[in-house]
């Protein structure tokens, strides 16, 4: 007769929650998800990501058609902060701490047990080596005890008289593992926090002691900020550069790059006071818990225009590198006539200087480029345009562009193309002279903070700590049994058997050396 | 300071020098493992050593076996006698290519791993005394070919494609980190050669076991699969931890370089996937159904995307390791 066994759906429930329980902490699952992770981490590396390059995340999509939408629609151009990636990490991290959770208990409870009992038969043992000496078994537990000094050991007699000793050591190995998993865990955790309170922004500063200061979003050129920031409330601080210089080798490779800079933070900002600094590539500013960078640097050309009416304009503005090796840049300079009061009249009169900035000028022909990124014989290729900028018009334009839409429909009118070397004029159709009066550095800094970062890196060194011991150190354990020998001999019989608990190869060697000792009857090592 | 033309010269001689010599001790090596009985022999020898090691569980009265009695073979054929000098130029060719190292370093007046090129150097050099060092604990000198095969592939890519001549780096570089930083990863990586080659030859040895008529002249020739398998472990429990101090060097110094410590960028990328790859190997092999050959798959798959790592992400994608491609 068979009873059939019929669950309550309670029971129904918990038993599937505790078989995908099981199922997700095993070491198979582990395993598997850390395929997936890898697999899934490699699409990053081979598609361009949006996070770090726009640009070029668009252009693909463009240039793939459906298969480009289909893998951006799949956050395959945003992987690691995409639904499937997030799955798989969160997986494991259930998996690691559901793994975790009984490996602590059980270490803890090990951490207070003593070592097993000494197995019956000891030459079943991977490791086993008996003999017989003359030695009375009280020496040899003496010396057994002093050459296992250091071991975790307990002594047991039979009731036949012999006695053993049954010794382990190298807990140290489950610690560094448990260390290890507990300091990625941690790491893990360090890093989503200083993404969700961290930010970091871009801006180019003039090195002509323009001063910058931290104060808002709007003060940077692009922002990214954690899902916890809002722009408000940013780490108050201010700098100026006071220079820039960069230096190359004779190909053309730069070698150095060096801003000297002054900045202030925390009491500084209400005396005044200024702390100078020399911003370089390899060592950023820290300063009120947030840290500048010195990304790049660029030229900016100085034009000076001289309107019809005598007033003098002369502007400074950042031009991007076209060319990184040669910084050969490209730009535009908007300039608004002054002394217009009608807006309308003012939307007819605003002058763009757009073109190329070549820092040392080569001309091919007549085509303007640039054979090294030193500022030694700067030149500038440009149209001139008037009419409307569009500045007005509430629509946010790039500072390196004029609005090309604005020039189609006639609202902007090209006036002349000229070449200018270092101060040369050219003189527009209304009598306005423009001049180009050389170049000044600008440089690309970026801001960053992240206010747990000294935590990850905490966590990585507990982590690689961890990991050295777990797998360094060998979990073994040393048994030794001694009996007095049978009736018809005389002497002792030592038996002493060896197991290396974990996979770890090599522990050969070792027992070999104790072994021999102990038959021989030395202490210490 | 100015490069150091004449000796950055030598350091190419010697450079082409080594390679030349490891090419003759590759073709020494395949003559004692393909004519040699020392082939066999080590095998066979291996097994016995593997079994004392181990232990299968002899009779109580069993000796101890202080020193695995070995029978040395008194007839040393002509192939091991080959396989010998083969094992002597290795270690010349080793010694001309750290030559090249040092010189290529005195001519830049920097640590001489500044590019691809010194790269590549640096990490086969490291590959080369990895296993002259398991040549010595293990005896697989028969085996040297098939480390050089790749060490070989690898220096001549390296040398005709990707070589960049002396020249000072620019100012991303120009840091302490890049000393612990790069020689973390090269240790890491060069080491990682030798569990990838005992890998394979392990997938060789399993099928052999598995089925004798398989690779049936190669197979028999092959240290015992638990050999290869302790070879393939204990090489990369040494090189997992440098490798992740690298990775952690790599991080610190990206945060005074970048402007953050980790940022997903495809070097980065592909350094996390190899780490996890090798992660999977350690959790592999005490896993029950996991040991032996799939974890030596495994292996295989960490050693591909270590290589992917120092080619591909350098040539082909842009990043911002990309300067070590230049």
């Amino acid at each position: 007769m068979t009873t059939q066994y019929h669950p309550t759906p309670l029971k129904r429930v918990f038993a599937f929650l505790r078989n995908t329980w099981r199922g997700l902490t095993s070491m198979r699952t582990a395993l598997v998800l850390l395929f997936l992770l890898a697999l899934a981490a490699m699409p990053g590396a081979l598609l361009p990501q949006r996070n770090l390059n726009v640009a070029k995340t668009d252009e693909y999509i463009a240039a793939h058609g459906w298969w480009g939408e289909l893998l951006d629609r799949t956050q395959f151009f945003e992987v690691y902060g995409s639904v499937w990636f997030s799955a798989i990490y969160l997986l494991l991290m259930i998996s690691l701490i559901g793994c975790l959770a009984p490996r602590s208990l059980e270490y803890a409870k090990a951490m207070r047990a003593k070592p097993v009992l000494t197995p019956r038969k000891l030459s079943r043992m991977p490791h086993h080596v008996s003999a017989t000496i003359d030695r009375t078994p009280e020496t040899v537990m003496e010396d057994t005890h002093a050459l296992l000094k250091g071991w975790r050991r307990v002594e047991h007699e039979d009731a036949d008289g012999t006695r053993s000793i049954s010794a382990e050591r190298g807990y140290l190995r489950e610690t560094g593992n448990l260390v290890f998993h507990f300091g990625m865990l941690g790491l893990i955790i360090f890093f989503a926090l200083g993404k969700l309170f961290g930010y970091e922004g871009q801006v180019i500063v003039q090195a002509d002691n323009s001063q910058w200061c931290n104060s808002g979003i709007l003060g940077y050129d692009t922002f990214n900020a954690g899902l916890r920031v809002d722009g408000t409330e940013l780490n108050a601080f201010c700098i100026r550069l006071k220079d820039f210089e960069a230096r190359y080798t004779e190909s053309g490779q730069a070698n150095y790059y060096h801003s000297n800079m002054e900045y202030q933070s925390g009491e500084d900002l209400k005396t005044g006071a200024w702390k100078p600094y020399g911003l370089e590539v390899n060592s950023p500013l820290r300063t009120a818990g947030d840290r500048v960078y010195l990304l790049n640097f660029g030229y900016s050309p100085k034009f000076t225009v001289t309107f019809p009416d005598g007033t003098v304009r002369t502007n400074i503005t950042p031009w991007r590198p076209a060319d990184e090796p040669t910084k050969l840049s490209e730009g535009a300079t908007k300039i608004d006539q002054p002394g217009i009061a009608d807006p309308i009249e003012r939307r007819t009169r605003q002058l763009a200087i757009t073109g190329l900035l070549a820092p040392t000028a080569f001309l091919h022909g007549n085509v303007l480029t640039s054979s090294r990124p030193e500022a030694n014989k700067p030149a500038v290729a440009v149209d001139i345009y008037r009419g409307d900028l569009g500045l007005d018009a509430g629509r946010g334009q790039s500072i390196f562009q004029i609005d090309q839409s604005l020039v189609a429909d006639g609202r902007l009118k090209k006036l002349t193309r000229q070449n200018l070397d270092l101060g040369q004029e050219t003189v527009l159709d209304d009598g306005t002279k423009v001049r180009f009066d050389g170049v000044q550095e600008w440089v690309a800094i970026q801001v960053s903070h992240d206010p747990v970062q000294g935590w990850v890196l905490g966590c990585a060194v507990v982590m690689l700590l961890g990991l050295a011991g777990s797998l360094l150190v060998k979990r073994r354990r040393v048994w030794v049994r001694v009996s007095p020998a049978r009736e018809d001999e005389a002497g002792t019989v030592i038996e002493v058997a060896g197991l290396a608990r974990t996979d770890q190869a090599g522990y050969g060697e070792e027992f070999q050396r104790i072994s021999a000792k102990l038959v021989q009857g030395q202490r210490g090592n | 300071m100015p490069i150091n033309e004449t000796l950055s010269q030598y350091s190419d001689y010697s450079y082409t020098t080594a390679t030349a010599i490891y090419v003759i001790a590759l073709m020494f090596a395949l003559i004692e493992q393909g004519f040699g009985a020392k082939g066999r022999l080590a095998a066979e020898r291996s097994i016995q050593r593997s079994r004392d090691l181990i232990g299968a569980g002899g009779p109580p009265s069993t000796p101890p076996a202080y020193g695995t009695p070995i029978e040395p073979s008194r007839e040393i054929g002509r192939p091991e006698r080959i396989g010998r000098m083969g094992a002597a130029l290795l270690v010349l060719a080793a010694l001309l290519h750290l030559a090249a190292i040092v010189l290529r370093g005195l001519a830049v007046h920097r640590a001489p791993w500044g590019n691809l090129y010194e790269y590549g150097m640096a990490t086969t050099f490291v590959a080369v005394v990895t296993w002259l060092v398991i040549m010595r604990k293990f005896p697989v000198r028969h085996l040297t070919g098939f480390l050089l095969l790749p060490v070989v592939i690898l220096m001549f890519v390296n040398g005709t494609m990707l070589y960049t001549t002396a020249a000072p780096v620019q100012p991303a570089l120009q840091s302490y980190w890049v000393i612990i930083h790069v020689s973390a990863a090269i240790i890491g990586s060069g080491v990682f050669l030798v569990p990838g080659v005992a890998s394979v030859l392990y997938l060789f040895r399993a099928a052999h076991d598995d089925d004798p008529a398989k690779f049936a002249k190669f197979g028999s020739k092959l240290p015992a699969a638990d050999v290869l398998d302790r070879i393939a472990y204990r090489t990369t429990i040494f090189a997992f931890p440098v490798f992740t101090f690298g990775v952690l060097c790599g991080a610190v110094w990206a945060e005074a370089a970048w402007g953050r410590f980790w940022g997903w960028d495809p070097k980065e990328t592909v350094a996390f996937v190899a780490w996890v790859v090798y992660a999977a190997y350690l959790h592999s092999r005490a896993t029950a159904g996991w040991r032996g050959k799939r974890a030596a798959i495994i292996n295989i798959v960490g050693f591909s995307a270590t290589i992917f790592n120092m080619f591909f992400v350098n040539l082909v994608t842009s990043g911002l390791h990309s300067y070590a491609g230049g």
